[in-house]
């Protein structure tokens, strides 16, 4: 079952843009709501047991041999996060109904993002298992990366969502090696086996370096100082996501990993040191900035900073003692963590209300700009009154849920410096920088109120605004009432939420009395918020007169300058990198290959003790061998040197024919036969083609360029001949070639192996082989007779053409004799190329050398009497007969299954047919036919399409 | 024999390498055709040579021929052929379109 809800919204998220074309006119905001609502439901519906300090658990299996898995398990602090992502959820998407347009927004992608982040962040909040965890961390961070790029025709959008990703994903793999080093500590990825184990842990050397590679994640994605810089920039997201991720929930997710952790590092100096530490220096930082922002949603932003810090101070003060030795240490410990855990509550329902209303504002007059607005109370009363809950919630004022947070972080501080907390610096910082964060928090939140709906009208909004549906006043009218029942009635979280969010990571919670009251009497506490008061309000009206209140401060280094310095800079270093290798010359690029080749094999060479070279039974060499190998050498090396491209091409043809003689000489008759074919018509081709190309300049090229080339081109023969002598010395394994030679004629009734290996032992291979074929000659086919568009009117381009034109007219010979012969010895070819096709499997022949020889008598033909006349004579599409060659090869394939017996397996038997006597058939001939058909149609499209271009 | 095929067989690579690295199509296309028959003299030296008659069943011999090198080059010689028959039309093609076939003059443009 939980698995089901937890899945649930990923589930939706899949399905909803089905959903939403079936329910086209309603939007899609309706259908994504059902997943917050049974999140809600659900999670509610397990709180007296989880309240009763009973975790409930499930584990699904994800990659077991990785030891990973998808365990849960609901405990009070996950409970907590998610009552938060569903109750928030439910709010934020009703209030995006009314908030996007059905009309002008990408709704499916919208819900679908925010579903996949629901649902991520839930699998954050659940998961008991590290790996697990970070997985769901990271999808936040997709998530939110998408959402924030909602409008991603702006370039502020792309370039805020770019900058969380970076950053958040940078903490996301941090966070990982700091699990994988605990990993290696513990042994295991349950939290909760981890937590066991914690006592044992501290010694261990990795120990420190996995807790700050944790906290890394944990301050990135909470925007601690100095990660803070991505949050602001994030606010380019539509209002509901800010108000949903940026506020009440994803931010949440790195104190959440303070705060699960914190039974694993309690007590460490480092930790909360750098909790505390990072927590306050955030804590005034965000409040300072926030106080100067123009802009209502940066001050939104930099507030949330502020505030994420203030909870991260808390964690730190209240994992200075671990709990485990109990008396007054573990009491103020449990005090800390009861109030981080309060005012993260609070916070989600003051922000989420003032995400909400600034959303409003912004909807109904255009800007969030806090110099254009003013006024906004007599025009907007509702949203006033909504904000104003909020704010005063924001400033601590009684009697709202923010001033007993706040109150009990004034108390932890405290008793931080009068119980001497173990801490570097002077401890009285504690409080006096938190209660400086606050007097700056009080003075935001007036600011924020008076500036936008007090005093006049500034009488520069376009038009004059008007009161927001009730669709859209109502979630953060909810969450507005929310945060002042915090505080008027405290009582309602404290026990069934606040208590066994704090059982699950404090021991001492038990003990811990949760006092949360308005009214302590006249402490310390009470004091100060006064101080805060009266020094809010002097800054607040200050403002005007001192530029340090007002204008940024000037500073030679900005956090902001220096991401863009050295995102700008990689990606300059990047590009003259690649820039140095990546020249653009082909010739560079194989260059780089044979080398990286000579390397490799002469390297393997080397590791593997040399190459045996065993000069033992060589064959020996005859006249007849010695004067092909001369020939074959000499044409070889005689190619660079040709003058001409007819030299060129016929020394290559000869160096071809040489290796047919070899073919021959070496026992090889079937390779013999399609060499000599594939050379005559290869030679043809290159004729066909290479008529029209430059002549070759010989000297053209530069010892420079020559050198190296020829270096590489040594190194290359070098190593082959090595490779060759090492080959024939000696073998590794025992080879297949005896197994093939003994069960051919007995397995699979052929006398020629060669031809059995192709077309029944490796038929797969030969079917994928035709398919490649096939492949080549469409391409070949495409790249003749495609005309793009933009090609046409190219100067220069039409003469060329002309050029062309005669000389294909003249490919028809005028020889009579050749066309007289011809006419006779066509019938001769095609019908030994028959034979050869058939006869195949017992004697040399087959499927290729059958096709080939066709297609050369075809070639013949058209060399005779030109190619239209051959294709008058045959009109037969070859691309289709192609087309069909393969279909059959395949279904001889498939005829093998439906017979019951794998693919392509072949199967033969005799037969006394009336005419010929005793024959054997065999299915393997009906798939070279295949082959055989396939061969003829790809020769004939080559030849034809090249032939044809005119 | 199957020391000198070695050496011919380097030189066929040898020559074929530094045809492929020249400036003009025809040599670059000449050279993968002598590749590829470096590569098949390779893979027949490879199982030594004349070891027995030719693997054709009917013939009753005592001993016959690896026969899987010689399946792998049939397989070879007719792929290549058409990877050939691409180079050509390639080659041909690109000289028509752009007026060149020097591959100096054809390398890509910076910041594409």
């Amino acid at each position: 079952m939980i698995f089901i809800v937890v899945f649930f919204p990923f589930l939706l998220a899949a399905l909803l843009p089905l959903l939403s074309r079936l329910f086209g006119r309603v939007h899609a905001g309706w259908l994504a709501l059902p997943a917050p609502a049974l999140l809600l439901i659900y999670f509610a519906s397990l709180l007296p047991e989880v309240s009763g300090g009973k975790a409930v658990e499930a584990s699904l299996p994800w990659m077991p041999s990785l030891d990973i898995r998808f365990d849960l398990a609901v405990d009070g602090l996950g409970m907590l996060f998610a009552l938060l992502i569903g109750g928030i959820g439910v709010l934020v998407t009703l209030y995006s109904v009314f908030y996007l347009d059905r009309n002008k927004e990408a709704l499916t992608r919208f819900y679908v993002c925010l579903l996949l982040f629901m649902g991520a962040m839930l699998g954050v909040v659940l998961s008991d298992h590290l790996i697990a965890l970070y997985a769901f961390w990271e999808l936040t961070s997709v998530s939110s990366f998408l959402l924030i790029a909602f409008w991603h025709h702006r370039q502020q959008s792309r370039d805020g969502a770019m900058k969380s990703m970076l950053i958040t994903v940078l903490g996301g793999l941090s966070m990982l090696a700091g699990f994988l080093l605990l990993y290696l500590q513990t042994g295991t990825f349950s939290i909760r086996e981890t937590i066991a184990l914690a006592p044992g842990l501290p010694g261990h050397s990795l120990f420190v370096p996995a807790m700050l590679l944790i906290l890394l994640g944990a301050f990135t994605k909470s925007a601690q100082f100095p990660f803070h810089i991505w949050l602001p920039d994030a606010m380019e997201a539509p209002t509901p996501v800010s108000a949903y991720l940026h506020s009440a929930t994803m931010v949440k997710a790195g104190l959440y990993l303070a705060a699960r952790m914190t039974p694993v590092f309690a007590g460490q100096a480092v930790w909360y040191t750098m909790l505390i530490g990072a927590g306050l220096l955030t804590l005034f930082y965000g409040s300072f900035r926030a106080f100067k922002q123009t802009d209502l949603k940066a001050l939104l932003a930099y507030s949330t900073i502020s505030q994420l810090g203030l909870i991260m101070a808390l964690i730190g003060l209240g994992s200075v003692h671990s709990g485990s030795e109990g008396g007054l240490e573990s009491m103020l410990s449990a005090a800390a963590l009861a109030a981080a855990i309060l005012h993260l509550v609070n916070h989600a329902a003051f922000k989420g209300t003032l995400f909400m209303a600034v959303g409003i504002v912004d909807h109904e007059t255009g800007t969030r700009d806090i110099r254009k607005l003013g006024g906004l109370m007599a025009l907007m009363p509702v949203t006033f009154t909504i904000s104003l809950l909020g704010a005063l919630s924001m400033a601590g004022v009684p009697p709202f849920g923010g001033y007993i947070s706040k109150e009990l972080f004034f108390a932890s501080a405290l008793d931080a410096w009068r119980h001497g907390l173990p801490l570097r610096t002077p401890v009285v910082l504690v409080p006096l920088v938190a209660w400086l964060g606050s007097v700056f928090t009080f003075a935001y939140s007036l600011r924020f109120i008076l500036r936008t709906f007090g005093g006049r009208e500034s009488g520069r909004l376009e038009r004059r605004p008007h009161e927001a549906p009730a669709g859209l006043l109502l979630p953060p009218a909810v969450l507005g009432a929310a945060a002042l029942l915090l505080g008027l009635a405290p009582g309602l979280t404290a026990s069934p939420l606040v208590a066994p969010a704090l059982a699950s990571i404090h021991p001492a919670a038990a003990e811990a009395e949760m006092h949360f009251t308005l009214w302590h009497g006249l402490t310390t506490e009470v004091w100060m918020t006064a101080g805060v008061f009266a020094l809010g309000t002097g800054i607040f009206f200050l403002q005007r007169r001192a530029a340090l209140l007002r204008d940024p401060l000037p500073a030679p280094v900005t956090l902001n300058g220096l991401y863009g310095g050295v995102l700008g800079g990689m990606d300059r270093a990047g590009r003259r990198l690649t820039s140095l290798y990546m020249t653009g010359s082909l010739r560079h690029y194989t260059m780089y290959l044979f080398g990286f080749l000579i390397l490799a094999l002469a390297a393997t060479a080397a590791a593997t003790g040399g190459i045996a070279i065993s000069l033992k039974g060589l064959a020996p060499v005859t006249v007849y061998e010695a004067v092909i190998l001369t020939a074959l050498i000499a044409a070889a090396a005689a190619v660079p040197f040709a003058r001409s491209r007819l030299m060129a091409i016929i020394l290559t043809g000869a160096v071809g024919y040489m290796v047919v003689l070899f073919f021959v000489v070496f026992r090889a008759p079937d390779l013999a036969l399609t060499q000599i074919i594939v050379e005559t018509v290869s030679v043809t081709l290159f004729l066909l083609c290479f008529y029209h190309l430059p002549a070759l300049k010989r000297d053209r090229e530069s010892l420079r360029f020559r050198l190296p080339n020829f270096i590489i081109a040594l190194g290359v023969g070098a190593v082959m001949t090595l490779i060759a002598l090492a080959a024939f010395s000696g073998r590794s394994f025992e080879s297949i070639s005896d197994y093939y030679l003994k069960e051919s004629y007995r397995l699979a009734g052929g006398k020629n192996v060669v031809n059995v290996i192709l077309v029944d032992f490796r038929g797969f291979d030969t079917m994928l082989e035709i398919v490649v074929l096939g492949v080549a000659a469409f391409a070949i086919y495409a790249l003749i007779r495609l005309r793009l568009p933009q090609d046409e009117p190219r100067e220069g381009a039409d003469a060329r053409e002309k050029e062309f034109r005669l000389v294909y007219e003249d490919v028809r010979s005028n020889d009579v004799i050749l066309r007289t012969l011809a006419k006779v010895i066509i019938f001769i070819i095609l019908t030994f190329s028959l034979y050869l096709l058939f006869a195949g499997h017992h004697e040399p022949g087959g499927g290729f050398i059958g096709a080939l020889m066709t297609s050369s008598a075809l070639v013949l033909l058209s060399m005779a009497f030109g190619i239209k006349t051959v294709r008058e004579a045959m009109p037969v599409d070859f691309r289709l007969m192609a087309a069909a060659g393969i279909g059959v090869a395949v279904l001889t394939g498939v005829g093998s299954i439906v017979l019951g017996v794998p693919f392509l397996s072949h199967t033969f038997g005799y037969v006394d047919l009336p005419v010929f006597g005793k024959n054997e058939l065999a299915t393997a001939v009906i798939f070279d036919l295949g082959v055989y058909m396939t061969v003829v149609g790809i020769t004939m499209t080559i030849i034809l399409a090249i032939g044809r271009d005119k | 024999m199957e020391l000198f095929m070695s050496l011919a067989v380097g030189i066929l690579f040898a020559v074929g390498v530094y045809l492929i690295l020249s400036k003009s199509l025809l040599r670059i296309v000449l050279g993968t055709s002598l590749l590829t028959h470096g590569v098949h003299l390779l893979l027949l030296t490879m199982s030594r040579l004349k070891a027995g008659s030719a693997p054709l069943l009917g013939e009753g011999a005592e001993r016959y021929t690896d026969p899987l090198p010689q399946a792998l080059i049939l397989t070879s010689i007719v792929i290549s052929f058409g990877v050939t028959s691409l180079f050509f039309v390639l080659a041909y093609q690109t000289y028509k379109k752009l007026g060149t076939d020097d591959m100096e003059q054809l390398r890509g443009q910076e910041h594409e």
